[in-house]
This record gives C-alpha cells, sequence and structure tokens, in this order.
C-alpha cells in the first residue's frame, strides 16, 4: 500500500483501521457468497461487499491503491467471472436439463459439520467476480485524483 | 392416411438436410478455387435428394408417409417435425429433380467464351448458396411443424437474397436483391404472426394433426386474422399482386438462379403453404374472398405485362406472376378437385418453365442479347434449342398434347364441374381470359426467339455489336437439361399415366376424404374442352393482329400510369419508412440527456401502468406497524430534499438516505436478503456517485427554459405514481404465489433463477419501492405453451 507521489496528506487511524477493516471485510464476502443458498447472501451481495471494501482502500491509499489490489486486470476478473456464471447455467443444458438447473449435494465434513453443496455455487462465484470487476473498473475510470490521464491509463495495464 | 406413422427409426431427412447445408458452405468456403466446377459438387445434393425421394417412394404413394421428429425448443413445446407425404413427395421431386438439371444447365452457362478470361469468384459462391437454399426449399416443403416451416421459408429468403445480389459490383443487382427481401421479409415476418394465431387456435402447431382437428371456431375474429397475416406471407413470397414488382426485379440474378428460385420452386414455397392450409381454412373467414380477388389479379395483370416485353427473360417473369396466381386460384379454393388440377399445374409449370429460361440464358449467352427485337434468326446447330423453347412455350399456352394442355384442361374442368362457391364463376371467366393472355405471350416468346421481331433500326441505336446468326451453337451439356425437360412435357402429355398416381396420392394428402379423377390426355368432349379450343381461336387471332393488340395495350398502359405501380409503391413505401424515421429520431433523439431520461421513464413506467392499472384492486393494510411510518416519512423527506438541495453532492447523499432507508423497510417485512443487497448497493453507488461527481460542477446551472420546471415535475409525478401502482398491485399479486413463506422467515429456499431476478430488480428499487414480488417463482419459471 505504497501512497502515490503527491497524494494529499493521509490519515493514520483511517489507513491503520482499514488495514484490519480490510480482510475482514472480504472474509465476510466470501462468507455470504457461500451462505447464499439457504442463508441470506449469494454472488451478488458478496461482490458487492467486496466492492466496498476495495472502496476502503481508495479512502486510504487513493486510485493506486485500488490498482494495485488484485494482480490480474479489472476488465479479466469481470470477462472470467461472465464466463463462468454462463457456463454453469449451460451446462445442464449440455446434461439435458434446463438453463440454470441446479443439484446439491450433502455431506458430512469434519469440522463444519453436514454441509450442502450446490452446483450453483460456480455461478455465484461468477457473479462475484463480475460484480468485483465492475467495481475495479469504475475506480479505474473515474478514481484518478485529477481529470483521467490516458497514458497513466494505458501505463497501469 | 390419417393416422400418423410410428417414428421411424432413421434419421435419413435430417441428413439429407444437413447434407445439404454442409455442401453448399463447403463450396461457399472453397468458392475461389472450384469456380464453375462448385456446380459439379453441388448436384450431388439434389442427386441424392432425388434418390432418396425414389426409395421411399414406393411408401409415400401407398399412402403411408414417412415421418421424422427431433424435439427442438421442448419447453416451448416446438419441435423439428419433418414428413413426407405425397404431395411433398411432388414437391421434393421439383426441387431437387429440377434442382440437379439446374447444376448440370449451370456447369455450362458459366462456362466463359474465351478460355483465357478468368472465372469470376463469386460463381463459386454462387453454387453453394444454391445448395443451401435447396436444403432451405426441401426443408419447407418437409416440414410438418409451422414453425420449423417457418425458419426454412426464412431461410429461402435468405438465401434467394444473397443469389439475387450475389454480383456485388452491380447496383442494380443490389437493389432488386433488396427489395426481394424487404418484401418477402416482410411478408415472413406477418407470416410468422399467421402462424402462431392459426397454431394457438388449432391447438397443435403440427399440420398433419390440424387437418384433422380443424379449428371449428369458424367465426373468431383472432383466426380470420391469423388466416390473413398467412395468405399475405403466402402472397409476399408466391409474388402476388400487389407485391409482384421484385420477382422481375430478381431477374437480374444469373439465368440458373432466376430459373431455379424465381420459376420453379422458391416462389411456390407461397403456393405450397396455400395448398396445405386451403383444404382446412378455404371455408373460413375471409380467406376465399381475399385469394380468389388477389389470385384473378395476378394472373391478369401478369398476362398483360407479359405481352408488352422486349426483353424474353422479362416475359418469362411476368408469365410466372400470372401462372403463381393461376395456381393460386386452382390450390386456394379448399375444393379437391381444383387442388387436383392445381398439383398438375405445379408439375406442368415447374418443367415448361425451367425449360423455357434455360433457352434463354442459352440464347443470352451465346448472342450476348435476350432482346427480341436483336434476335433475326439461329445458324446450324441451335435447331434442338429452339425445338426446347417451342415446346416449352407451347406447353405454357396450352397446345395439346402436351402436359400444360392437361393441367389447363384439368383447372377448366375443376372450375366447371366443382366450382360451386361464390364467385366461381367469375374466377373461371378471369381463368379463361388469362388463358388467353397466356397464349397470347407464349405466342410472342415463339415469334420472337425465331426472330420475327426482329429491328433493324433498334440494332442499329444499340452500341455492342451482336448477331444471332453467327452465334455459336451451344454444347450438347447446355441443352441438354432443357431437352430432357421438354422430352418429359411430351411424354406426360402423351401418357399422363406417369405421374398420374403421384397427382393423385399428392391430391389425397392435400384432402384425406378427395376421390380424385385420373388425368386424360383426352377426356370427352366436354365444356373444357370447347373453352381450350376457344381459348386457343382467340389466343391466335391476337397474336395475328399482334401490332393493333400492342398499339391498345400502349394507350391503356398510357392510361394505367395514373395509377402507381407496385414498384412505384413499393419505392414510395420505403422513402416514407426513411423519412418517417428520420422524423421521429429527429424528436426522440435529439441529444439532450434530459429529455432521454424523460422519455425512457415515462415508456418503462407507462406501458406496463396500462397493465397494472387494470389489476388494481384498492389500497390494503398500508401501515402495518409503526416502524413504517418512520421510514417511509425518511424516504420521503429525503427524496424531497434531493430535489430540493442546490449541491450535487447533497442531492446523491439524499438519495442514498432514500435507499437504506428502503432496505430498513425490506427488514421491516422479512427480506433480509433483499436488505442486505440494497444496502450494499446503496454503499457502493453512493461511493461511486460521488467519484463522479468530482468532474462536475458541485451546484446546478440554472438556466433551464421556463417550461422546463413544469415539465420535470410532471414526468416525476407520473413516474413516481405509475410505481406506486406497481408496487400495490404487485404485492396484491403475492397472494397468488404458490409458495408463500411466513413474512418473518429468515430463511427461504430459493433457486438460482430467481436470485438472478432479485439481483436485476434490486437495480431498479434503489429510488423506488421494489417489492417482494420478486420473489414470486412462478413469475420467472418458464411455462410451457402447450
Amino acid at each position: 500500500m505504497t501512497a502515490p507521489v503527491g497524494a494529499p496528506q493521509r490519515s493514520m487511524i483511517l489507513d491503520q483501521s482499514i488495514k484490519v477493516l480490510y480482510h475482514s471485510i472480504l472474509v465476510l464476502a466470501l462468507y455470504f457468497e457461500f451462505a447464499g443458498h439457504n442463508l441470506p447472501g449469494g454472488g451478488f451481495v458478496g461482490g458487492l461487499i467486496a466492492g466496498a471494501a476495495v472502496s476502503l482502500r481508495y479512502a486510504s491509499g487513493g486510485a493506486e491503491a485500488v490498482r494495485t489490489t488484485f494482480r490480474a486486470p479489472s476488465h479479466v476478473i469481470l470477462g472470467f467471472g461472465l464466463f463462468l456464471s454462463s457456463a454453469t447455467a449451460l451446462v445442464p443444458v449440455m446434461l439435458g436439463g434446463a438453463v440454470l438447473e441446479h443439484a446439491s449435494y450433502e455431506m458430512n465434513l469434519p469440522i463444519f459439520g453436514t454441509v450442502k453443496v450446490v452446483s450453483a455455487l460456480p455461478f455465484d462465484a461468477g457473479v462475484f467476480l463480475v460484480v468485483v470487476g465492475l467495481v475495479l473498473m469504475a475506480f479505474a475510470a473515474f478514481g484518478d485524483d485529477r481529470v483521467a490521464n490516458e497514458t497513466d491509463d494505458e501505463a497501469a495495464q | 392416411m390419417s393416422l400418423r406413422a410410428p417414428l421411424a427409426p432413421s434419421a435419413s431427412m435430417f441428413a439429407l438436410l444437413a447434407f445439404h447445408l454442409v455442401i453448399g458452405i463447403a463450396i461457399v468456403a472453397a468458392g475461389q478455387q472450384l469456380g464453375r466446377g462448385g456446380f459439379a459438387v453441388a448436384a450431388t445434393a439434389p442427386l441424392a435428394a432425388v434418390i432418396w425421394a425414389i426409395t421411399q417412394a414406393g411408401g409415400v404413394l401407398d399412402g403411408k408417409p414417412v415421418t421424422e421428429s427431433f424435439s427442438w425448443v421442448g419447453g416451448l413445446g416446438i419441435s423439428l417435425d419433418l414428413r413426407l407425404d405425397a404431395f411433398a413427395l411432388a414437391m421434393v421431386a421439383l426441387v431437387s429433380g429440377i434442382g440437379f438439371l439446374i447444376c448440370i444447365y449451370a456447369l455450362a452457362y458459366f462456362k466463359p467464351h474465351d478460355p483465357s478470361t478468368p472465372v469470376k469468384s463469386n460463381v463459386g459462391r454462387l453454387a453453394g448458396m444454391m445448395t443451401v437454399f435447396a436444403g432451405a426449399m426441401l426443408g419447407v416443403v418437409l416440414s410438418d411443424h409451422l414453425i420449423a416451416l417457418f425458419i426454412a421459408w426464412e431461410l429461402t429468403s435468405i438465401t434467394s437474397y444473397l443469389l439475387i445480389g450475389n454480383d456485388d459490383t452491380s447496383p442494380r443487382a443490389r437493389a432488386a436483391a433488396l427489395q426481394a427481401i424487404l418484401i418477402t421479409g416482410m411478408g415472413g415476418l406477418v407470416l410468422l404472426v399467421g402462424l402462431n394465431i392459426v397454431g394457438q387456435a388449432a391447438g397443435t402447431y403440427r399440420l398433419s394433426e390440424i387437418i384433422e382437428n380443424v379449428p371449428t371456431t369458424g367465426s373468431s375474429t383472432a383466426l380470420n386474422a391469423g388466416l390473413i397475416c398467412v395468405l399475405i406471407g403466402a402472397f409476399t413470397k408466391s409474388a402476388q399482386a400487389p407485391f409482384s414488382s421484385w420477382l422481375p426485379g430478381a431477374m437480374v440474378a444469373p439465368t440458373p438462379v432466376s430459373a431455379y428460385l424465381h420459376s420453379a420452386t422458391m416462389v411456390k414455397a407461397g403456393v405450397y403453404l396455400v395448398a396445405r392450409m386451403a383444404p382446412m381454412f378455404a371455408t373460413q373467414g375471409n380467406w376465399r374472398v381475399v385469394l380468389l380477388t388477389v389470385g384473378s389479379a395476378t394472373m391478369l395483370i401478369g398476362g398483360l405485362r407479359a405481352l408488352r416485353q422486349h426483353d424474353l427473360k422479362l416475359l418469362l417473369a411476368y408469365g410466372t406472376v400470372s401462372q403463381l396466381g393461376f395456381m393460386m386460384l386452382l390450390f386456394g379454393t379448399g375444393d379437391d378437385h381444383i387442388a387436383q388440377a392445381g398439383v398438375v399445374l405445379l408439375l406442368a409449370h415447374g418443367a415448361f418453365k425451367a425449360a423455357l429460361f434455360m433457352v434463354v440464358g442459352i440464347v443470352d449467352h451465346e448472342v450476348g442479347t435476350r432482346d427480341v427485337r436483336r434476335l433475326g434468326g439461329f445458324g446450324k446447330g441451335w435447331r434442338l434449342t429452339l425445338v426446347a423453347g417451342v415446346v416449352g412455350a407451347a406447353s405454357m399456352a396450352g397446345l395439346p398434347p402436351l402436359f400444360g394442355f392437361i393441367s389447363k384442361e384439368k383447372a377448366l374442368d375443376g372450375y366447371i364441374e366443382h366450382g360451386d362457391f361464390v364467385g366461381s364463376t367469375v374466377v373461371l371467366t378471369v381463368i379463361v381470359v388469362a388463358s388467353i393472355l397466356t397464349f397470347a405471350y407464349s405466342a410472342r416468346f415463339v415469334l420472337g426467339l425465331l426472330g420475327v421481331f426482329a429491328d433493324p433500326d433498334f440494332e442499329a441505336s444499340c452500341v455492342d455489336d451482336v448477331d444471332s446468326q453467327r452465334a455459336q451453337a451451344p454444347s450438347l451439356l447446355f441443352v441438354g437439361p432443357a431437352l430432357f425437360l421438354t422430352v418429359f412435357t411430351v411424354a406426360v402429355g402423351l401418357a399422363p399415366v406417369i405421374v398420374n398416381r403421384l397427382v393423385e396420392t399428392a391430391t389425397m394428402a392435400l384432402h384425406p376424404e378427395a376421390k380424385p379423377k385420373p388425368v386424360h390426355l383426352w377426356s370427352g368432349f366436354n365444356t373444357a374442352f370447347v373453352l381450350s379450343l376457344a381459348v386457343i381461336g382467340t389466343g391466335t387471332a391476337l397474336t395475328v393482329f399482334r401490332s393493333r393488340v400492342a398499339a391498345g395495350l400502349s394507350v391503356a398502359s398510357k392510361a394505367m400510369r395514373l395509377v402507381p405501380s407496385s414498384e412505384q409503391s413499393f419505392n414510395f413505401l420505403l422513402r416514407g419508412v426513411g423519412v418517417a424515421a428520420r422524423r421521429v429520431t429527429g424528436v426522440l433523439q435529439n441529444g439532450s440527456l434530459p429529455i432521454y431520461v424523460a422519455i425512457i421513464m415515462m415508456t418503462a413506467t407507462g406501458v406496463p401502468l396500462i397493465a397494472f392499472a387494470q389489476e388494481w384492486t384498492g389500497f390494503g393494510d398500508v401501515i402495518e406497524t409503526p416502524v413504517h411510518v418512520a421510514l417511509v416519512a425518511m424516504i420521503i423527506s429525503a427524496a424531497l430534499g434531493a430535489s430540493i438541495v442546490r449541491r450535487r453532492i447533497a442531492a446523491a447523499l439524499m438519495l442514498g438516505a432514500v435507499g437504506y432507508a428502503m432496505a430498513g423497510l425490506y427488514v421491516v417485512q422479512g427480506a433480509p436478503d433483499l436488505a442486505l443487497t440494497q444496502f450494499a448497493i446503496e454503499t457502493l453507488s453512493t461511493v461511486l456517485f460521488v467519484l463522479v461527481l468530482r468532474y462536475l460542477p458541485s451546484t446546478w446551472t440554472h438556466r433551464a427554459p421556463a417550461l422546463a420546471a413544469p415539465m420535470r415535475i410532471g414526468v416525476s409525478v407520473f413516474v413516481g405514481v405509475s410505481v406506486f401502482v406497481f408496487a400495490l398491485v404487485a404485492s396484491g399479486g403475492r397472494s397468488r404465489s404458490a409458495r408463500r413463506s411466513s413474512p418473518r422467515s429468515w430463511s427461504k429456499i430459493r433457486t438460482p433463477r430467481a436470485r438472478v431476478r432479485m439481483s436485476s430488480t434490486s437495480f431498479s428499487s434503489t429510488s423506488a419501492g421494489g417489492t417482494r414480488w420478486v420473489k414470486s417463482p412462478s413469475y420467472w419459471s418458464p411455462r410451457p405453451v402447450r
């Protein structure tokens, strides 16, 4: 989390609390992503919460901090999510079912107890990635401290 | 006949259609290398179809149709049902038999005079597209399911467009192709509407089932409208008045294409559909009135215009229009005897018209012109070509002992003996008059071909130099296909027994109760024969006094210029659509963002409002708990604040407050998942809002025109009221939901479908009340049509 050159003064309290919060929020986002089948949550909400975590990073480190959040470029994240979702949606068709039809399996795991695994999970994961990718792209487009600079954008990619 | 045959274990019909498609695409891909050789490859597809049809013919002619089925969109009840009955067999013989001959013919047609000139690269493409077309046309005649038929039907339109416009460097070809696809495409859309109405009214989309279970709601307005739509589709495809202008235009295509698509096969798709539908629906609604009027008009207009052509190919094109009208008159009445005449004419016309087009193509290719004023007789070696032309024209004119004579006799006999519906006498008169015209233009074709109309003055006015006397005689390969059809025409004329079985069973395939009479060359000295004699006599008189007839026609056509022709009407309509589109665009898309938003919002909320207002049941229990009051007060004050504050950032935060309060409302109503989504979305969208707002001035500039504020308020109030009604009606609709969970339940079993639905609606519910209607599973899950 390096500060961009010429960044405005940064609040240390904010920086430190975000360091703690950021990863916790991401865990929460993953929880929602997995809980989504029977409990409130799902890939969309999870993605949004992860997006909120990213916006916290922006609040402390500016556009540069967002850019270095994930190694993969934002459009790759979005595209992979879209591919994952549509592929999951179409797999049942190949197996002779309807679009988006899903199956679920229950199993007993040592620590977690009875866990229900749903074939809709990759679909939700895809949605999650789409939302995260979208948020990253929004920050890339509008997040620069000055009016967006073309050469900077290209260099970032 | 009435029982559906058990599912055939093979999939030979599908394989056949796929074969056409694969071969066609392969030829298109390899067009550059193959050149005209592509037609040799292309010939394998129709040849395979012919061989396959012959192997099936025995069973089919015994009244046992071959059926194959493949479920396509099961949820909508759409399946690809193929069915080869005797009428389809007759059409397959026409499509694939003539298709094969045309491929052989095209091999010679595209051979350059001078071997050193490079072959045009798009010839290979032409061969490939023709194969695809042949497959699509087979699809039309083999489809038992209306939707499958429609898809094949559209495929023939598209391939026809590509074939007419194959010479993409010629503006004329492009314009003609565009006109053809606009007219047939428009007709195709109307047809789709009609087929759906008919399918819904009948309760099945399968032709073979509709005929067993004809909808008895004969007076139903919907069915009547559907039938009219079907007719319009058939009329555009078969170039009936007033949609006939595209067919003569399509003659810019190379002659093999014209001979195949625009005379022998594709234009008969409309006739085919009418033939299939008429037995069930001819007596219902306005079917007969519309069909007989249009068919009569087409038959007369086509004949009159053919009589005035100098271009042999255009003469044949107008002759085709006239004959298509004739076929409509025969197939569309719903009478089995007249339909039998239609089957005979269908085959006879295919044989002689294809042969005539081939002859014209030979003349065009070897001499360099098709204008009768420039043809002054032919030299040695042309005898076979001329024989083919003369015999074909004689068959078209209805001279004995040819196939065309039998069809005309049968048609007249049918109308005389069985024309017991309103207007049949008028139609009979039309047929006789149009037959006289047919005789006259056939004679004109023959005289023109023999060089009677040669005009030295006109020849002198032409730039290029052609001389039919010294033209190179066509090779045997070139004339062969036309000769084959000529021999067929004569043979069937002398011995109609060749086609008798096919004609009879084809008629019975259309009319299961029909008892067709066998066709004979000589069916006794009856009224039909007398009429035939009268037609031949009057036609001869018209030909003898042709200069006076021409003068009369030219006066008449000057008078007719006051009435817009179909060509002019088409251009007028086309321009009109362009002008209207520009004006609408100018009003609706004037570049003003507020106007765009207003139009989108008004449409998106106003249209559903019409539907929802009918479900309005009044206010339910609006306030259930005191928390409601607090939350709603927060929503209202924040919304009002957003519209009053002067700073943009403040307005964005106010909107955020509206969203959070809405999330609170969801919590109170027991929808934690919605609340969670709403909350997360609201947070993130507020952050993004703030980001974007940095690029805008911090306050609004108030330079809007005076009317703007009232208009904005009006639009806002309208949208608000619409959403309000929508929310109330939607929450009322919840009671009908099959799965209703208790309002306080925190856990819900949802399918991914419901979740997708929910996510997408959550976006729109940011500032306006989205309620739990989204969770009604029945709202989203697809329901089968049947």
